[in-house]
């Protein structure tokens, strides 16, 4: 099977609609199929990486735990758009650090979020096959 | 042209799927290819058979089944989504211990691995939600 370059993007709050959760649900069937993957994270899709989420009181599953593993499934592309994260107030501490074991360094510990401008974002698109929109 | 399409909103409420379903009939009439239809995310409630809109308005739902068998299309509802919303073909039902199915005739049910294929196999990936 040939190799594309896959990028999902996400757009929407974690909680209070479903597209985070199940586009994570993607992203991580996808990984069987060892294409060319990255994430982006813009608008409120930024909020996805937050740390310190808990949602006891709203009654959901916290499924942001479940990013942390995506260094193991060779997903560690993942772009976080300056704008959206200036927009609301937040700056890249206010996320949970994403990290991946790079086989070509040694298995060196590496950070897999990079922020990027919107510029940059569309060159990121502009470059990708497939682009899912969640 | 081969493409695929992805329906990430349900029927009625959102325009998504009406618009899925003219550009891909408006597509196969032109002679383009269609790999294969993915419903996701509410997209799988557009392959209920129990819908029942009033009968002075579109049924999208039959309408896809009557495309579906005009042209052989492949259309996909991921497992997962439709566990989560009550779809079931008759082996979903019984694998779950439930007492109906709903699919809809040209309707299947599978994995989240379609639609990964659907993007490798497809010159292009169309999708169609909010």
């Amino acid at each position: 099977m040939s190799t594309k370059k896959f990028l999902y993007v996400n757009r929407k709050a974690p909680y209070g609609t479903i597209y985070a959760l199940e586009s994570l649900e993607v992203v991580l069937i996808g990984a069987a199929f060892e294409q060319d993957v990255s994430l982006a994270f813009l608008d409120d899709g930024v909020y996805q990486l937050a740390k310190g989420q808990s949602t006891e009181e709203v009654g959901m599953k916290n499924f942001s735990p479940t990013y942390r593993a995506l260094g193991d499934y060779d997903v560690n592309k993942i772009y976080v758009e300056q704008e959206s994260l200036d927009a609301r107030g937040l700056t890249l501490d206010d996320l949970q650090p994403l990290t991946y074991e790079d086989e070509d360094d040694d298995w060196a510990e590496k950070d897999s979020i990079k922020v990027v401008s919107t510029a940059e974002m569309a060159e990121i698109m502009e470059q990708s096959d497939v682009v899912m929109s969640f | 042209m081969k493409f695929s399409v992805m329906i990430s909103e349900g029927p009625y409420t959102h325009q998504a799927s009406d618009t899925a379903y003219n550009f891909t009939k408006a597509a196969l009439e032109n002679g383009h290819e269609c790999f294969r239809v993915f419903f996701y995310h509410d997209g799988v409630n557009n392959g209920t058979r129990l819908a029942t809109p009033p009968t002075d308005d579109r049924n999208i739902v039959n309408r896809w089944s009557e495309l579906a068998e005009a042209h052989k299309l492949d259309m996909v509802l991921c497992v997962a989504a439709a566990q989560r919303r009550g779809i079931a073909d008759a082996d979903e039902a019984r694998r779950n211990g439930k007492d109906a199915d709903n699919i809809a005739p040209g309707f299947r049910i599978s994995g989240l691995g379609q639609l990964i294929e659907a993007g490798i196999q497809s010159d292009r990936l169309v999708t169609f939600g909010d």
